[in-house]
């Protein structure tokens, strides 16, 4: 759109052809180098997470999983609930249609252990702690925190990200549990005791749908999703610009990010998990 | 005692010689030029006060000298063992023989207090806990302001919140302490105390002392040297006596508090 105006006045001074593809250039120049910086940030979190936190880390990280894990758990229950019992709502007449609604548990399980389970609590903590984690470390750049710790000698990535990066990836596995055992409740509800499904075929169905591999996929992604809101939004406030708006412009970009990483981190684990459930079960092909 | 990185630059040092250097060291943040072929000698076991108006680069200055800051070029020394081209692993120890006092305290608001003044404590390896508590109530009682251990910083006015951050600059007796503003927002009295805590750690810890201040009763009492910034370069350096006396028409206004016309242009045209 600017080359095409550009173009009618080349006698603009400074302007040269090139220009549209200089702009472009340096955008994507910024973009790699920014994927670069978060790829150190990373490797440096896990390089410390291996050599363990220091004494007041430990402590720190406690606290973190406090904040993080215990508080976040009615919000999580609250949500995984809902969701469950919606999807009940929805498949029931679906299921009742083609005269299946015995196996709604089978259905309705399934999708909250493997799908919604994870990415809801994902995308509750990524809101809840990822905001606030981004917001704290953004708060203590700009009020040079993080400088004294560096002036007295401590490794703002070893004190700071490391106890938060811990604590969130232990814990959303954690959260997520909940949210699957309480999503699981909240279908039930709806298919056994408002649209009369029998109880023992709903968790006759939906334990027989729900195997070991099932859960483990739930989890595995949950792990990698915890990985995903903490580096993110331990990146996020390190590099967050000066000022209130400097730091508000951070948690927002920490939460935006986090949620497009964790969809299409999603779709991309959820393909490769049942690739690997294809390789070594060939014969059962996963319900979904 | 000193580090292996320094160890054999050390032992070259000629006695008497500065403990820190600056060589022609120029830092800029995108346009704006903060130094330009700065040069500066700050010798040990002494008290410098560097002064300046606001925004010329003295809080650069300090953080130039710990790492927090790199400059664009030239060199910097610390006891003849060039620091500026250091990682941040090798900075460590060598930043564990500092104190920094910032401008705004930059205590660390979740924890309390007592937390904030021993973590230089516990960071250099001390686990006793009666010890540090020690410590920890020693250096708040130097500052004046002993028992407020378990008060959070956000609970404290702005020029009680500096000095538990000058406790925390020196729990660790450090061997050199960079005071960035130690007594603006604080009472006449109570800079006065500070300025003899100042003199008292040069005289009985050979504390090598570099003291940023606007306030000029401050830094007569405190200085053994005194150097002055101003764009980006040091125009004038000497004892207390000789800026006192001093005859450069910048620094006479500077210290007397007096502005030049130049200053007051906007306010005449009003
Ligand atoms: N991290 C930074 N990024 C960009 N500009 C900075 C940074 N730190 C300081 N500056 C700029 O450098 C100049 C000197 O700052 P400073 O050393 O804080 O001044 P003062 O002498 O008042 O302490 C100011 O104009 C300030 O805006
Ligand atoms: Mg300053």
């Amino acid at each position: 759109m600017s080359a095409i105006e550009k173009d009618n006045s080349p006698t603009e001074p400074g302007w040269s052809p090139l220009d549209p593809i200089t702009t472009m250039g340096s955008s994507i120049y910024n973009a790699i180098q920014g994927l670069g910086d978060f790829g150190r940030f990373l490797g440096s979190i896990l390089h410390w997470c291996f050599r363990g936190p220091t004494r007041m880390g430990w402590r720190d990280m406690m606290t973190q999983m406090y904040e993080m894990g215990t508080r976040s758990i009615p919000v999580v229950m609250l949500t995984g609930a809902f969701i469950g019992a919606v999807l009940a709502i929805e498949a029931y007449p679906q299921f009742q249609a083609l005269g299946f609604a015995s196996r709604l548990g089978s259905v309705v399980v399934v999708s909250v252990v493997k799908q919604i389970g994870p990415v809801l609590t994902a995308v509750m903590l990524a809101g809840r702690v990822g905001g606030a984690m981004t917001a704290e470390l953004g708060t203590m750049k700009v009020t040079e925190q993080v400088d004294a710790l560096r002036a007295m000698a401590a490794d703002p990535i070893r004190t700071l990200a490391v106890p938060r990066f811990l604590a969130c990836v232990l814990m959303t596995p954690v959260l997520t549990v909940f949210s699957d055992i309480i999503g699981a409740i909240g279908g039930w509800l709806i298919a056994v005791k408002v649209e009369g499904v029998n109880n023992y075929h709903f968790w006759h169905y939906a334990s027989q749908a729900t195997d070991l591999f099932t859960i483990n996929t739930g989890l595995i992604k949950s792990f990698f999703f915890g990985v995903a809101i903490a580096s993110i939004a331990c990146y996020k406030g390190f590099r967050s610009g000066s000022g209130a708006q400097g730091v508000g412009r951070a948690c927002t970009e920490s939460f935006v990010a986090s949620f497009v990483v964790i969809l299409v981190m999603n779709f991309f684990l959820a393909t490769m998990l049942n690739n690997i459930y294809n390789i070594y079960w060939p014969s059962q092909a996963p319900l979904f | 005692m000193l580090d292996p990185v320094c160890k054999a630059a050390d032992e070259r040092m000629p006695e008497g010689a500065a403990i820190i250097r600056f060589e022609n060291v120029s830092k800029r943040f995108g346009p704006l030029v903060v130094f330009n072929n700065l040069s500066l000698d700050i010798p040990a076991d002494e008290t410098l006060v560097v002064m300046g108006p606001s925004g010329v680069g003295k809080s650069v200055l300090l953080k130039l000298i710990v790492g927090l800051l790199r400059p664009d070029s030239g060199e910097i020394y610390f006891h003849g063992c060039r620091i500026d081209t250091l990682s941040e692993g090798e900075l460590e120890p060598i930043r564990k023989r500092f104190g920094f006092l910032f401008q705004m305290g930059a205590l660390f608001d979740s924890m309390t207090v007592g937390e904030n003044v021993s973590f230089p404590l516990r960071q250099q390896g001390i686990r006793s806990d009666a010890h540090i508590r020690d410590v920890v109530h020693e250096k708040l009682s130097v500052v004046g302001l002993e028992g407020i251990e378990q008060k959070m910083p956000g609970d404290l006015s702005g020029g009680q919140r500096k000095r538990v951050a000058l406790a925390r600059a020196i729990a660790m007796n450090p061997e050199v302490v960079l005071y960035d503003e130690p007594t603006t927002g604080l009472d006449p009295i109570r800079s006065d105390v500070i300025n003899e805590l100042i003199l008292k750690l040069k005289e009985e810890l050979k504390v090598t002392g570099i003291v940023v201040t606007h306030d000029m009763t401050s830094a007569f009492k405190v200085a053994d040297h005194i150097v002055m910034l101003l764009d980006g370069k040091i125009i004038a350096r000497g004892t207390s006596d000789e800026i006192r006396t001093c005859k450069d028409e910048r620094v006479c206004r500077f210290i007397h508090g007096r502005a030049s016309e130049e200053d007051l242009k906007a306010l005449h045209r009003m």
